[in-house]
């Protein structure tokens, strides 16, 4: 089955892999991203190596009062929307810097959460449709070296469990993804702890095969990641407090 | 941008220092890693710096792809930014690999024009290094088929060149090594095929006349390439194997019963790291070349073989580069012109196979003429010979050297780790212009990679 994807965040290198896979599988592509000028490579590549038809647009995730308008602008309601946004951010800046910290929460979470809980009130009317949330590993347990992003994809993570919860009825499919290390382009030649580090390619697979019914709702990309974070949620607080991670 | 959680100190565009080689692993230096993830970023993430080169897939068997101080790794550079299916013409980002265009086009029916003898190099590379093929007797390098490029220069502007925009800057960067501009993306044609199969001729070669004479003879062939065993010395030295390769059509390939586009096996070995160094020695390398001649010169003369077998023979072993253990090696890659050539080359053939330490990998091709300012290719033959860097061999290279000199040959920059400034300065004749173009470039001692400095370029 092949149908139309929307991917948010399309300059991202995960989001990129992901629109990839689908374009692979023959899917009509809509990418959206703040700063479309800065997508345009994605897009190309996908026309280019694919021969998929791809639409670029532009969305700013800080627009939450446009997302409603936004959605009903778009040529055709997607089968499937992908949220690939997120930012790292400045962990010693947020801690000092409200307004940084601010930045990298709405960035992870309070933009794809709105926009996504939207979406999902389009999929529940039409009573079809898969929402997939790029989220993290960060998100399962703060900890001192990135804790700000962490309580963003925390949150997300928490958003898009509830969302589901409420969904599973109507027909419309939830899927959280934690991608763990991800050797993006970005890190090639640099050493990376190989078993939990996974290719963008891995993590396009992962997102269509569990978007396509054929994963589990919260995919791990590395499966050894879920055994590491059940690990680290399992060490008592007065320990993991005094660890440095 | 979903940021890496693995680079999240600091800067994740930054990385500390680290120690890196070449393909070779020889020789090893310490650089500062930078990452390049847009070609939007890479003005702002270059400026300031000094000792800075740019890396592809770190296939150059020296210190080319080394920086003096910095190395910026392109391969985030990965995009194909448009295909014309009416002309093959593609233009991609600098950091694509060729095995993803392979892969990608070669079902569609496109091969790319030029290939060298690993797809895993990316497109910058290949033109930085104006890589040659099998077929550069009739072809020329890669560099002849780039149509255009966008050169980031020193001074942080990008910059199309081809041969009617910037045509000197277009002419010193085919084959420039990096040392003009960080190359951010290329114009090139695929060729047209119609199977990924490879009509191949093996012919024996009792010594390197006969050698010589088959590759001549292949003038009018597509691609032509010979193996030559080592080892072999006194009337059988310079004895090896020529295949002469011409790209399967239809017909051929549906009367064969094969499909057209095979899809390349998986399970190929990967060389575990941590082998001593004489896994290669006299006797493993004697024995392996003494079955592979007898099984060349046994087989079918003509035989259908799939792209990868005949055009990346060695990609099928990953990481085959640690063969020779810890040490590393080097690849002594030099091209001297047709007149006098056999004197030459035997001369070499024999003091290499006198003194052992012999290289699994000879390979001799024939060169036709043309490139860019520091093109490696001349009209000649060209003779690569792969050896473990200890002491001995590289005192032999030395006096190799001198007779490729002598001869009017050169050394390939892409493979170099040792030679000298007097060796390359007599190899290439418009050093002098390429060193002018790069002052006014602003280019000299911003951009500069440990072969750089080494030879004074």
């Amino acid at each position: 089955m092949s149908g139309t994807l929307l991917l948010v965040g399309a300059t991202s290198d995960i989001g990129h892999a992901v629109a990839a896979r689908y374009a692979e599988a023959g899917w009509r592509i809509l990418l959206a991203a703040r700063d479309p000028e800065r997508a345009q490579r994605n897009a190309d590549d996908l026309e280019a190596r694919h021969r998929a038809e791809v639409a670029l647009l532009r969305l700013d995730i800080f627009e939450s009062e446009r997302f409603a308008a936004w959605l009903d602008g778009l040529p055709v309601l997607p089968d499937t929307v992908v949220c690939a946004v997120g930012e790292l951010g400045d962990q010693g800046r947020a801690e000092a810097d409200p307004a940084h910290a601010e930045q990298v929460l709405r960035t992870n979470f309070l933009g794809p959460s709105l926009l996504l809980g939207l979406v999902a009130e389009r999929f529940a009317a039409r009573g079809s449709g898969t929402i997939v949330g790029i989220s993290s590993v960060a998100g399962d347990r703060g900890r001192g070296s990135n804790y700000v992003y962490g309580a963003g994809k925390a949150g997300f993570t928490a958003f898009l469990s509830g969302l589901r919860n409420r969904l599973t009825k109507s027909g419309v499919r939830v899927v959280t993804v934690k991608p763990g290390f991800v050797r993006t382009r970005m890190t090639r030649g640099l050493r990376l702890p190989p078993l939990l580090t996974a290719e963008p390619s891995e993590v396009g697979q992962a997102v269509y095969a569990a978007a396509q019914g054929r994963g589990s709702d919260v995919v791990y990309v590395r499966r050894v990641w879920r055994l590491v974070m059940t690990v680290i949620g399992a060490i008592p607080e007065p320990v993991f407090k005094r660890l440095s991670l | 941008m979903h940021a890496n959680p693995a680079l999240t100190e600091a800067s994740p565009k930054i990385q500390g220092a680290r120690t890196i080689s070449g393909w070779g692993r020889y020789p090893r230096a310490a650089s500062e890693i930078l990452v390049a993830d847009a070609p939007e970023t890479l003005p702002a993430l270059l400026r300031g710096r000094r000792g800075v080169i740019a890396r592809g897939a770190g296939r150059a068997y020296g210190d080319a792809a080394v920086g003096q101080r910095t190395t910026c790794l392109t391969g985030a550079l990965d995009r194909l930014r448009s295909f014309d299916p009416a002309t093959g013409r593609l233009r991609a980002e600098a950091g694509v690999m060729l095995a993803d265009i392979v892969r990608t086009f070669l079902p569609r029916g496109f091969f790319p024009p030029v290939v060298p003898g690993t797809q895993f190099v990316t497109l910058g590379g290949m033109i930085a290094s104006d890589v040659h093929g099998k077929n550069h007797h009739r072809e020329g390098g890669f560099g002849t088929h780039v149509e255009a490029l966008t050169l980031l220069t020193p001074d942080g502007v990008p910059r199309p060149c081809s041969r009617e925009q910037n045509p000197d800057l277009f002419a010193m960067t085919l084959g420039g090594m990096g040392l003009t501009g960080t190359i951010l993306d290329a114009t090139f044609r695929l060729r047209p095929v119609e199977s990924g199969w490879i009509d191949q001729q093996t012919r024996v070669a009792a010594d390197l006349s006969a050698m010589l004479r088959a590759l001549d003879e292949d003038d009018a062939a597509t691609y032509s390439v010979a193996w030559i065993d080592c080892l072999a010395r006194g009337s059988a030295l310079g004895r090896g194997l020529v295949y002469r390769g011409e790209h399967a059509g239809r017909q051929t390939c549906r009367a064969a019963g094969r499909d057209l586009f095979p899809i390349p096996a998986r399970g190929w070995l990967t060389v575990p790291p941590g082998l001593p160094g004489w896994t290669l020695n006299r006797a493993s390398v004697t024995a392996f070349n003494a079955t592979y001649f007898r099984r060349g010169a046994a087989a079918d003369a003509s035989a259908l073989v799939p792209w990868q077998s005949y055009f990346f023979p060695l990609d099928g072993l990953a990481a085959w580069n640690r063969l020779y253990g810890a040490r590393g090696f080097v690849q002594h890659q030099c091209v001297v012109p047709r007149r006098g050539a056999e004197a030459v080359l035997s001369e070499m053939l024999d003091r290499v196979a006198r003194l052992g330490t012999a290289s699994p990998l000879a390979v001799l091709k024939r060169l036709g003429s043309g490139g860019g300012w520091l093109s490696f290719p001349m009209e000649g033959y060209t003779l690569a010979l792969d050896l473990p860097a200890t002491a001995a061999t590289l005192a032999l290279l030395d006096e190799l050297d001198r007779s490729v000199v002598a001869a009017g040959g050169r050394l390939y920059l892409a493979k170099d780790a040792r030679q000298s400034r007097d060796t390359f300065e007599a190899g290439y004749p418009a050093l002098p212009a390429f060193r002018d173009l790069r002052r006014q470039l602003g280019a000299d001692g911003v951009l500069a990679s440990r072969l750089s400095a080494r030879l004074g370029l």
